[in-house]
């Protein structure tokens, strides 16, 4: 967790007594930790193990033989002939008058039923009431949709405070006003659903007396089960714990797992209703004969049937597995594609390209990874052999500087980024360069806000001064790499003098940036899609992974490369196969002996060219190549590229059968509709960006005649003509999950067994006895010599640059609340709640420039769509530029992109176009969900 | 300013908000007013933009606009990089900040601040702060303040930043009509006129090792001089102690005098306060300190402004010409507890004045996590005296068995309050008779303190005890800072209980539950007319044991007093 745990220190024994016993402890100890290991609860109410104790509550008071007063038994340590006494009378006399007194001021009502702290201790030490006047009591405050603050339950513990300040570093707590007034307060004493609180709802789970409760009174409910699981939204992979009452989630709290150490975010732990939100599809639909399909609708998921009919699952998928099978033996193999989700579990994805390589008989399968790290993963590829992340997050508390470039991870990673922030505050340099000032901007030693589009230019600036400095690690260049030539030559035209204008930082910053990352002891690289989603986003990942290579920083601890994954499966379902280059682990499908060896895995004829990716399958379904589409969990029609283009081409297949748990836009153009099972709802495993492979496991029942994907694949798989047989509970998925596990050297130690024993084990892992690698890279690269390999880049512009008719440039991205397309989220009662409507956010000067304020409706035009929106002012949004979320049907931010291609990882530029923003315009009614709806009814 | 324009100020009403959900159209929060921002950076040009340096940062906010607003507060936050809630709870937690909520209207320009505490109140301080506030007007805020270190001269005032003693409403009026709110500096020694008397001499003598640092030790410790802050500590032992932690080590220097009846500090400061430098920089160099902070309580404006000028005139001409310390002149804002050694710490930090658990000791892991060498001003004043008189001019001192000397401040029932510089060990009996001038006319000795507010409270029949450290323990009190407070037989010691408590309830920093819940409940209870004898041992002993600091750990001295010496009051 920290620096001090991964030291190896002699740890000093101690003998001292306790409560009239010899005992051996560790000098570092606690009282309080060493008193529970001999089976002696000291009352404690402040004390919240795995915070920093801090001594305030006087709970834990013990005395100790020739000290004036008594000691706080959580924060003294123990020392040689130390004679401690945790239950004299003069001890507990202290223990229950703190109790007494806080009892005074303790409300009548119990805010937190089954775990209130001070009621447990003060009933345990026989407090039963108290003798004192209570003070006068606050009003409780309502204004945030996940949060209750009743302080009248608040015993001043500060809890909260280390929970926001200390865990998550939001610093949005404090403890405010002196002695009796004391007051934990919200930034400036302001309405919690006023404040810059992002929701990560550590505080309450830090709270022991529901002086900070979750609201609608969840509390109050009493759960029939608990069901431990991993996170369905992002990258970070944060174990969790479901509390289910009557097949209803009733409230989430974190898990200590191995990337979360119980954290969550806001969506993690309020973001799960959208399970049971009203429009789950319950049961298969088929598009109604003669309704046509065009890309421009307008769709409202409770109003649909006028398009589609209820069919049995016996129809739907005869109707849907025939049509594909007819396409296929028609057309050929390639005229289908299939689109599997990173948001499905490994099995699924597995089991899914399965599908697509021996059913359809194509490579043409694909997945999101292609809008998020495919340049990245190129690069990697390239460069180091691996596309996974070279070390874990968590890694950055070992770090002397932290590089974040193109990430956001307070909105996108919220978990990594407490990580980052713990460390920056514990003293690492965090240099954060995003052309956008984001919220972590604030902990940054040098925040570097570089124009967009200019990554080459600023990375080869500080490439360029590591050389001319003679800052090289020549060691590790001479054993480890090659090319290194290429790139000093390379490097020659990117002095940081003449780069300063083009990319907007000062030469001497850049300078003292590169001198920063190169000589430290340990300096790691983290990035994300402002890296990624650019045509250079192949070099610009280029870049990065030579600033590691030709300083020697990767490969050990706190030294590496790490992207940021999106998706809280996009490794695991890359690692899995669900893309068109590669089987399972990354095998070429054009490699002779991997090919061989699927084919004789799977018993069938493969095909050994690569498919076509994400935008590319659009692109050939637009032109009537592709004729007929299996899309499993995603919705292309609001996440590619120039929607409009996606969904004519999505429109124009013969065959678009659609899996997911919502009527999305992509299903809207659907010929058949299979309900399917939202991640509560399954069992299976998921791979996070720091190579964890985690197993959820199921916590509800399915809706309705919903079934689970796995279920849906393999009963397609069979109208298809294949002879499938995962037997097991669960849809089979431990069988499916050992197939894969057989083909898969990387997670060969990781059998079905080991992750429900431990839940979550990395990869690299060799056998049963490996904990897994943390860090690779150690000793060599997994290239076939065994060295890394140093590619220059030079600047390439943007496909699009603003000009006088589109001056604006767009950057789209995610926001804290909202995943992707929305569906999930804006379906989710508190995260629909807080960030209800599609904004677009502009720098102030820029509004005033248009003559429009915050709050008036704009209307932003690209040459491929136009949208209107409601206007946000913010100053972290650099000038000339327009930030929109691409979560919003109502303003869908992919009308308006572009969908040219880096020409390495066929990722679209959706992070760079050029717009044009006017005020004015009307802003398209919401249909029916967003807006706040799903929290108020 | 347009009203739809982007707004720093957040009017969201508590009530339940949840049914009119409506997109923000800024980021979740305050947003900096553009205002705001200039005026903070008008304010911090020309100053190192330190976090450290917060509280006064927030000094130049409310001397300049009389109060600290929101949007001056986010504005800062954004400058020091700090969360807003981190500026916020530092600026809430002292006195001195008015911090405004959105709409509050500022306070008057001008705030009189009348003492309330034991000595003024006694000497009439509920009558100005009954009739100021009509006679002054809505132009001028009357507010009732903690002690401010003038208690010979009760009842006591501050017209802004202009102390002064027996005050009367006419006076305050005049003070208030003339606008006298500075005071300037009394007469003091100054730097050529200390330089005249041999002044830094001692101190360059150790700079140029003609005085041996090891005999300083030794002078030091052979004196037997102990802190005179109230803890006692030996002072030689100390810089032992402090010397032998590994570099590089700092000082604090603890001006905060606030234990109500003590102005000892003050007395020496206004007169000589380079016999006190000459000390603190000898200190520095036997122990090996690179960089000095001197808190000083903001209460003594007219100390600040000469503490000032004198240090710049130091640093301009340094003894020798050789390069001093860092020295930095840091303002408190309010805070009793920052006279607490490692509250004192966290201010000096820019922080709230919370102190710290202990160990480790501020010895080891003090300011800034460094090894810190804490005095009271007094214990470095008697520097010099000590080591060019010798440590047998200091030991040879004392009565009744102890030795040395203490600087007495007495206030009360007496003919000739103020600092009386006695014997250790003299009685209180022998103070007011040799030195006092004996009791005030009118008043027959009833009751004292010994020892401030923490001190705890005697009958007259105990006037034959010792006053010096650790002679007083037997009765449940203790000499802290020798404050003697006299009382007669026109007071009553549960009166004065009452009132020392509401004190600690007022100064409770609100960190450890038995001082910040049992000083609270202690005052309701001490209002109750028949004292609730039993409860009342109960809690003090909570808070003896559990607190986390002297102040709650001493806060029920005065109870513990009257049940036991005074038990015909309160029955």
């Amino acid at each position: 967790m920290n620096d001090m745990s991964e030291t190896i220190v002699a740890r000093t024994l101690v003998e001292f007594t306790l409560d009239g016993e010899k005992v051996t402890a560790f000098a570092d100890q606690t009282l309080i930790e060493i008193a529970k290991e001999h089976g002696k609860e000291i009352p404690h109410l402040c004390y919240k193990p795995g915070y920093r104790a801090d001594g305030n509550c006087r709970a834990c008071v013990v005395e100790i033989k020739g000290e004036r007063v008594l000691a706080p038994s959580c924060c003294r340590h123990p020392a040689n002939n130390m004679e401690v006494t945790t239950d004299s009378p003069r001890a507990v006399h202290s223990q229950k008058m703190v109790m007494e007194l806080l009892t005074a001021d303790a409300p009548k009502r119990d805010y937190k039923p089954e775990g209130n702290e001070l009621l447990k201790w003060a009933a345990a030490l026989g407090v039963q009431e108290s003798r004192f006047h209570a003070r006068l009591q606050s009003e409780p405050d309502f204004s945030h949709p996940a949060m209750t603050v009743n302080l009248d339950a608040c015993i001043q513990c500060t809890r909260c405070v280390r929970a926001c300040r200390e865990e998550q570093a939001n610093d949005v707590i404090g403890y405010a006003f002196r002695g009796a007034h004391s007051k934990i307060v919200f930034d400036q004493d302001d309405p919690m659903g006023a404040s810059t609180c992002v929701a990560c709802g550590e505080c309450v789970q830090a709270c022991p007396t529901g002086a900070l409760a979750p609201a609608k009174e969840a509390y109050q409910i009493k759960a029939d089960k608990t069901v431990d699981s991993v996170c369905p939204y992002c990258g970070v992979g944060c174990q969790l714990t479901y509390h289910v009452k009557e097949n209803k989630i009733i409230r989430v709290e974190g898990r200590d797992g191995p990337a979360n150490h119980s954290r969550l975010c806001v969506k993690g732990r309020y973001g799960f209703d959208y399970a049971h939100h009203k429009q789950r599809l319950t049961q298969p639909l088929i598009r109604k004969t003669g309704v046509a399909k065009s890309a421009d609708f307008n769709m409202d998921p409770d109003d649909w049937r006028d398009v589609f009919r209820e069919a049995t699952w016996e129809e739907a998928l005869d109707l849907a597995g025939g049509a594909l099978a007819r396409i296929r033996d028609q057309h050929g193999p390639n005229a289908l594609a299939g689109f599997g989700s990173a948001k499905g579990s490994n099995e699924e994805a597995y089991l899914f390209q399965k599908l697509v390589r021996t059913g359809f008989r194509t490579n043409n399968v694909d997945h999101c990874t292609r809008l998020c790290h495919a340049s990245s993963v190129v690069a990697l590829l390239e460069g180091v052999g691996s596309g996974a992340v070279s070390n874990q997050v968590s890694d950055v508390a070992k770090a002397e500087v932290i590089f974040l470039i193109g990430a956001n991870p307070t909105s996108n990673h919220p978990v990594a980024a407490t990580w980052i922030k713990n460390a920056a505050k514990n003293g690492a340099k965090l240099i954060v360069a995003d052309p956008r000032k984001n919220d972590i901007a604030r902990h940054a030693w040098r925040y570097l806000q570089f124009k967009p589009d200019m990554d080459v230019a600023m990375l080869n600036a500080m490439i360029y001064t590591i050389i001319d400095e003679g800052l090289v690690n020549e060691d590790f260049i001479k054993n480890r790499t090659h090319n290194y030539e290429a790139l000093k030559e390379n490097a020659k035209g990117f002095a940081p003098e003449v780069m300063a204008p083009l990319c907007g930082i000062p030469a001497e910053t850049l300078r003292e940036v590169a001198r920063a990352y190169a000589t430290s002891k340990a300096s790691i690289i983290l990035w994300g899609m402002g890296i990624s989603q650019h045509v250079h986003g192949t070099d610009n990942a280029r870049c990065l992974i030579a600033l590691t290579l030709m300083t020697g920083q990767v490969g050990k601890p706190g030294s590496g490369l790490h992207p940021l994954r999106g998706q809280n499966n996009v490794q695991g379902a890359s690692d899995a196969g669900l893309i068109p280059m590669m089987f399972p682990d990354y095998k070429r499908v054009d490699n002779p002996e991997a090919h061989a060896r699927f084919e004789k895995y799977w018993n069938t004829k493969l095909d050994n060219k690569p498919g076509l990716t994400v935008v590319e399958i659009m692109d050939a379904a637009y032109d009537s190549k592709i004729k007929g589409m299996y899309v499993m969990g995603e919705n292309p029609a609001m996440s590619d590229p120039d929607a409009n283009h996606a969904r004519a081409g999505l429109a124009n297949l013969e065959m678009l059968v659609v899996q997911d748990i919502f009527l999305t836009e992509t299903a809207y153009s659907a010929d058949v509709i299979l309900p399917a099972s939202a991640w509560p709802e399954k069992m299976g495993t998921v791979t996070n960006t720091d190579r964890m492979v985690q197993l959820g496991r199921r916590a509800l029942d399915l809706p309705g005649d919903a079934r689970q994907d796995l279920w849906i694949i393999q009963q397609l798989a069979i109208r298809l003509g294949l002879d499938w047989n995962y037997q097991g509970e669960e849809s089979g998925v431990e069988a499916v999950y050992e197939e894969m596990h057989l083909s898969m050297p990387s997670i060969a130690g990781i059998s079905w067994d080991r992750l429900n024993r431990e839940s979550s084990v990395t990869y690299p892992c060799a056998d049963d006895n490996d904990p897994g690698q943390p860090v690779v890279f150690v000793d060599s690269f997994p290239t076939s010599d065994g060295r890394a390999k140093f590619v220059p880049a030079d600047i390439i512009p943007a496909n699009e640059r603003p000009d006088e008719e589109f001056p604006f440039v767009l950057i789209t991205g995610r926001q804290l609340e909202h995943w992707h397309t929305g569906s999930m989220t804006r379906r989710a009662s508190v995260l629909d709640a807080i960030e209800p409507a599609a904004m677009a956010s502009m720098n102030p000067l820029d509004l005033r420039h248009i003559a429009a304020f915050a709050g008036d409706t704009i209307t932003i035009e690209s040459r491929r769509g136009a949208i209107t929106i409601t206007a946000r002012a913010d100053e972290g949004i650099p000038v000339g530029s327009v930030f929109i979320p691409f979560a919003y049907y109502e303003a869908a931010a992919n009308m308006l992109t572009n969908a040219a291609l880096d020409p390495f990882g066929k990722i679209a530029e959706v992070k760079y176009c050029a717009v044009r923003v006017r005020r004015g315009g009307e802003i398209k009614a919401l249909s029916s969900y967003g807006g706040g709806m799903a929290f108020t009814t | 300013m347009n009203d739809r324009a982007p707004s720093a100020s957040i009017k969201i009403p508590l009530a339940d908000v949840r049914s009119k959900m409506k997109a923000r159209n800024q980021p979740k929060g305050r947003q900096i007013d553009a205002q705001a921002r200039v005026d903070v950076a008008a304010l911090l040009a020309g100053h190192e933009i330190r976090r450290d340096l917060l509280i006064e940062y927030l000094h130049l906010i409310q001397d300049k606009f009389n109060c600290i607003s929101s949007a001056h507060i986010s504005a800062l936050a954004e400058t020091l990089k700090l969360a807003q809630t981190e500026v916020y709870e530092v600026a809430t937690f002292y006195h001195h900040f008015d911090v405004l909520k959105d709409g509050d209207a500022a306070p008057p320009a001008l705030t009189v601040r009348v003492c309330e505490t034991l000595s003024c109140a006694m000497a009439g301080a509920d009558e100005l702060l009954k009739k100021l506030p009509a006679i002054l007007g809505k132009d001028v805020r009357v507010i009732a303040a903690p002690c401010i270190g003038r208690c010979s001269e009760a009842p006591a005032v501050c017209v802004g930043q202009n102390a002064f003693g027996h005050a009367t409403v006419d006076r305050v009026n005049q003070e208030v009509k003339a606008q006298h709110t500075r005071a300037s500096p009394s007469n003091y020694v100054s730097l050529a006129a200390y330089r005249a008397e041999f002044g830094y001499q001692t101190y360059l003598d150790i700079i140029s090792d003609k005085r041996d640092i090891e005999a300083t030790f030794e002078e030091m410790e052979d004196s037997g001089l102990r802190g005179l802050g109230g803890a006692g500590f030996p002072t030689g032992r100390k810089w032992r102690i402090v010397r032998a932690e590994a570099g590089p080590r700092l000082m604090a220097i603890n001006i905060d005098e606030g234990e109500p009846g003590t102005f000892k500090d003050r007395y020496y400061l206004e007169r000589d306060p380079h016999r006190f430098i000459e000390g603190m920089l000898i200190a520095a160099r036997v122990v090996g300190i690179d960089s000095i902070y001197v808190y000083l309580r903001d209460e003594y404006h007219q100390c600040r402004a000469m503490l000032e000028t004198e240090l710049a005139a130091l640093k301009a001409n340094p003894p020798g010409g050789h390069a001093l310390p860092h020295i930095e002149l840091r303002r408190g804002a309010g805070a009793y507890i920052c006279g607490e050694e490692s509250a004192m710490i966290e201010s000096i930090e820019g922080k709230r004045g919370m102190p710290r658990l202990r160990p480790p000791y501020v010895a080891q892991v003090g300011l800034f996590g460094r090894p810190t060498l804490e005095h009271n001003f007094e214990t470095l004043y008697w520097v010099r005296d000590i080591l060019e008189k010798g440590a047998a001019w200091f030991s040879a001192q004392g009565r009744n068995g102890r030795t040395g000397l203490r600087s007495f401040s007495v206030s009360g029932r007496v003919k000739k309050p103020g600092v009386h510089l006695a014997p250790a060990g003299i009685t209180v009996n022998e103070l007011i008779a040799e030195f006092c001038g004996g009791m005030a006319d009118g008043h027959e000795f009833y009751a004292y303190l010994p020892g401030g507010a923490s001190g705890g409270i005697l009958p007259a029949s105990l006037g034959n005890t010792p006053l010096d450290f650790d002679t007083l323990q037997l009765h449940g009190c203790f000499i802290g800072s020798a404050a003697i407070v006299v009382m007669s037989q026109h007071d009553k010691a549960r009166d004065a209980a009452l009132n020392l408590m509401k004190f600690f309830e007022h100064e409770s920093c609100g960190q450890c539950t038995p001082c910040r819940v049992g000083t609270e409940k202690a005052v309701k209870l001490l209002e109750e007319t028949k004292w609730k004898t039993g409860l009342l041992e109960e809690l003090s002993q909570v808070m003896v044991d559990a607190s986390i600091c002297g102040l709650g750990q001493a806060a029920p001295n005065p109870i513990r007093c009257v049940i036991k010496h005074f038990a015909h009051e309160i029955s």
